[in-house]
């Protein structure tokens, strides 16, 4: 079911959190909303779930008008950033509750816990309560809880957040697939730009409660609209150098550093510049050399990472397949991937 | 417990001990003869009882004139105490819900007027409350004194369960709520279960200030047919003629024992509405 937010606000008392979002979520479609802590992300959610009310604006499932829906009547299942399991019940009875509270008989809640239970491989953890279960099978129960009664939207607060690293991988694949399986359209919400890109059919990037970019994750890792949105994808993550524009060259501070870029040509001079260089767009293979020297040397197994600082200080990140031959201090003239770089105003607007 | 066992390796507690023995000597004695005095006889100024006799504890099976049966007193007593805590269990779990939980207007100013009233001293309402129940025809009757009662509790009761509310996780609620639970039922199925130690204790409470209250049913309920145990105990001292002080202390005994018996079994309950966590 498609979801759509059109011109949604909402503050709490005088604090704006969020202002006229504008989003668009396709029937089957799972969307990342990805964001720094504190820029609105649990908040939208909570509203299109019906917990907040909006400010203002409009919320619609399918063609349905939902924003003045009780969260009872718009079938969506929400798994919390804490879970949120009922410390009361049990396992089997956590799961059941979304039937049980609809009355259905307890012979069709047993059968369905069970079939639920076993699709999230938690079917010998039914008689414990979450206070005996560890994270991550709490996550399962909370997500089996969300399921159970075939929602029509599926909202996921950072659900991986506190899972251990092969969980977390396991866990992430075994979502998508019961999301495609099932058709449900879903959203998900994360710090961590691995997942958002690995699991979402779209990644929104959020910013103070703003759509800084929604794009899919190549578009966005290929084509970001802010320095933000470059600097949040990509891990190592993207370096800047800040400078000016000089005859179709980018003066790096002082001046001892000039890069002829075609996307400069025709800049009226002394503009103020930022340019982003991913570390996979700087060292062999590209095509402006520049001279630096090694300050930090990291090897991550199956490649090396090297911070490179210039005259002026200013540094740039590069990785490369695992080399021993450099050490920090060393002196290296690398090149520079000119067409791959982006260029970027001073406020932060890609140019 | 690493506190108190440094302390035991610096100073050796037994003079400690002793001392306070020693203190609370005269408490101690107090009490055994209070017990004693009630099934012996003995010599006026005399510390040591001369005979053992059951003469005193006579008023549980045989009424004297003038007074109302004991049975009754003690199941008005009864009827008294459990129905202020029904009252104030069943308003203040919920208006301490409504408090902790709910946007109601001036919900400030309301939690202020709460406090406030637990801090009134209600001795100085009682004229007018007499004036009141007497005017609505509650005057001499055991509901009226209930509901009295009960409200001058209410506050503590609403405090207490709006800070154990407090405690409960928004996200429980939320859950709840997009489960498809009504409002009640999420606080009935969800919320409350989590605040069960804090009712016991509140209960409990409840139940024991009930039981020992005694100037409003002495002022509002004097009556034989309403009668409570405090006010039948009184009763027995206030006839100068004759005195009786072997069946006060009886009575007196007798007025504890209950009161005794839910604080050895409940007491771990009672810790908590002061401890006050919600762990069972
Ligand atoms: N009930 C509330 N009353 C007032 N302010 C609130 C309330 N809930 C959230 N906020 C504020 O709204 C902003 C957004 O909060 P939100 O919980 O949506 O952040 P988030 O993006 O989910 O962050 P995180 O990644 O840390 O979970 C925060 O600045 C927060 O302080
Ligand atoms: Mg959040």
């Amino acid at each position: 079911m498609r979801i759509l937010l059109e011109k949604f606000s909402k503050s709490f008392g005088s604090t704006k959190v969020i202002e006229d979002m504008d989003l668009d979520v396709g029937s089957g479609e799972m969307l990342a909303l990805l964001g720094p802590s504190g820029c609105g992300k649990s908040t939208t959610l909570f509203s299109i779930c019906g917990i907040h009310r909006p400010t203002s604006g409009r919320i619609l499932f399918g063609n349905k008008d939902v924003t003045d829906l009780p969260s009872q009547e718009r079938n969506v299942g929400v798994v919390f950033q804490s879970y949120a399991l009922y410390p009361h019940m049990t396992a089997a009875e956590n799961i059941g509750f979304p039937l049980t509270v609809r009355r259905v008989a307890t012979a069709e809640i047993r059968k369905r816990v069970a079939e639920i239970a076993a699709l999230v491989h938690i079917d010998n953890l039914l008689d414990r309560r979450p206070s005996q279960l560890s994270g991550g099978q709490q996550q399962r129960v909370a997500l089996a809880r969300a399921l159970i009664r075939r929602p029509d939207v599926l909202l996921l607060d950072e659900p991986l957040a506190n899972l251990d690293a092969k969980l977390r991988l396991e866990m992430r694949s075994e979502i998508r697939r019961l999301q495609k399986e099932t058709g449900i359209t879903a959203i998900l919400v994360t710090h961590d730009q691995v997942e958002a890109m690995s699991m979402c059919d779209r990644i929104a990037i959020m910013k103070a409660g703003e759509i800084v970019q929604i794009a899919t994750p190549s578009e966005m890792y290929n084509d970001p609209r802010t320095a933000f949105v470059a600097g949040f994808l990509g891990n190592p993550p993207i370096s800047f150098l800040k400078g000016t524009a000089e005859q179709g060259e980018f003066v790096l501070g002082d001046g001892s550093i000039r890069l002829p870029l075609a996307a400069l040509s025709g800049m009226p001079d002394g503009t103020p510049l930022m340019l982003g260089v991913r570390p996979e767009h700087f060292g062999n293979g590209g095509d402006v050399p520049v001279t630096g020297r090694i300050s930090f040397a990291e090897t991550q197994g199956r490649e090396n990472l090297y911070d490179v600082m210039f005259a002026d200080g200013s540094v740039l990140r590069s990785i490369q397949p695992v080399r021993g031959d450099l050490k920090p201090g060393d002196d290296v003239r690398w090149n520079l991937d000119s067409k791959a770089a982006f260029v970027f105003a001073e406020d932060g607007r890609r140019l | 417990m690493a506190q108190k066992r440094r302390t035991s390796a610096n100073f050796s507690s037994l003079p400690v001990i002793l001392l306070l023995g020693l203190i609370s000597l005269p408490l101690l004695l107090m009490y055994a003869y209070l017990f004693i005095d009630t099934v012996t006889d003995s010599q006026a100024g005399s510390l040591v009882p001369s005979q053992f006799t059951l003469r005193h504890w006579s008023f549980l099976w045989e009424t004297k004139t003038g007074k109302p049966n004991i049975w009754r007193v003690t199941f008005n007593t009864f009827i008294f105490a459990s129905s202020i805590t029904a009252v104030i269990l069943l308003v203040s779990s919920m208006a301490g819900y409504v408090l902790s939980r709910l946007n109601v207007p001036a919900r400030g100013v309301f939690l202020a007027g709460v406090m406030v009233l637990h801090a009134f001293p209600s001795v100085t309402l009682i004229i007018a409350i007499f004036v009141v129940l007497q005017w609505i025809g509650l005057y001499n009757s055991l509901i009226g004194v209930i509901l009295v009662k009960a409200a001058i509790d209410l506050p503590l009761g609403i405090w207490l369960m709006k800070g154990f509310y407090d405690t409960v996780p928004w996200e429980i609620e939320m859950a709840g709520l997009v489960d498809g639970a009504s409002r009640f039922t999420v606080w009935r199925r969800l919320v409350l279960p989590q605040i069960k130690p804090a009712i016991m204790a509140l209960g409990l409470f409840s139940f024991l200030t009930g039981w020992s209250e005694f100037i409003l049913p002495q002022v509002l309920a004097p009556g034989a047919q309403v009668q409570v145990l405090s006010v039948y105990l009184a009763g027995l001292i206030v006839d100068d003629n004759n005195f009786d002080f072997g069946t006060f202390k009886a009575v007196g005994v007798f007025y504890v024992v209950p009161v005794l018996i839910l604080y050895v079994f409940f007491q771990k309950h009672l810790m908590n509405i002061y401890g006050g966590g919600t762990k069972g």
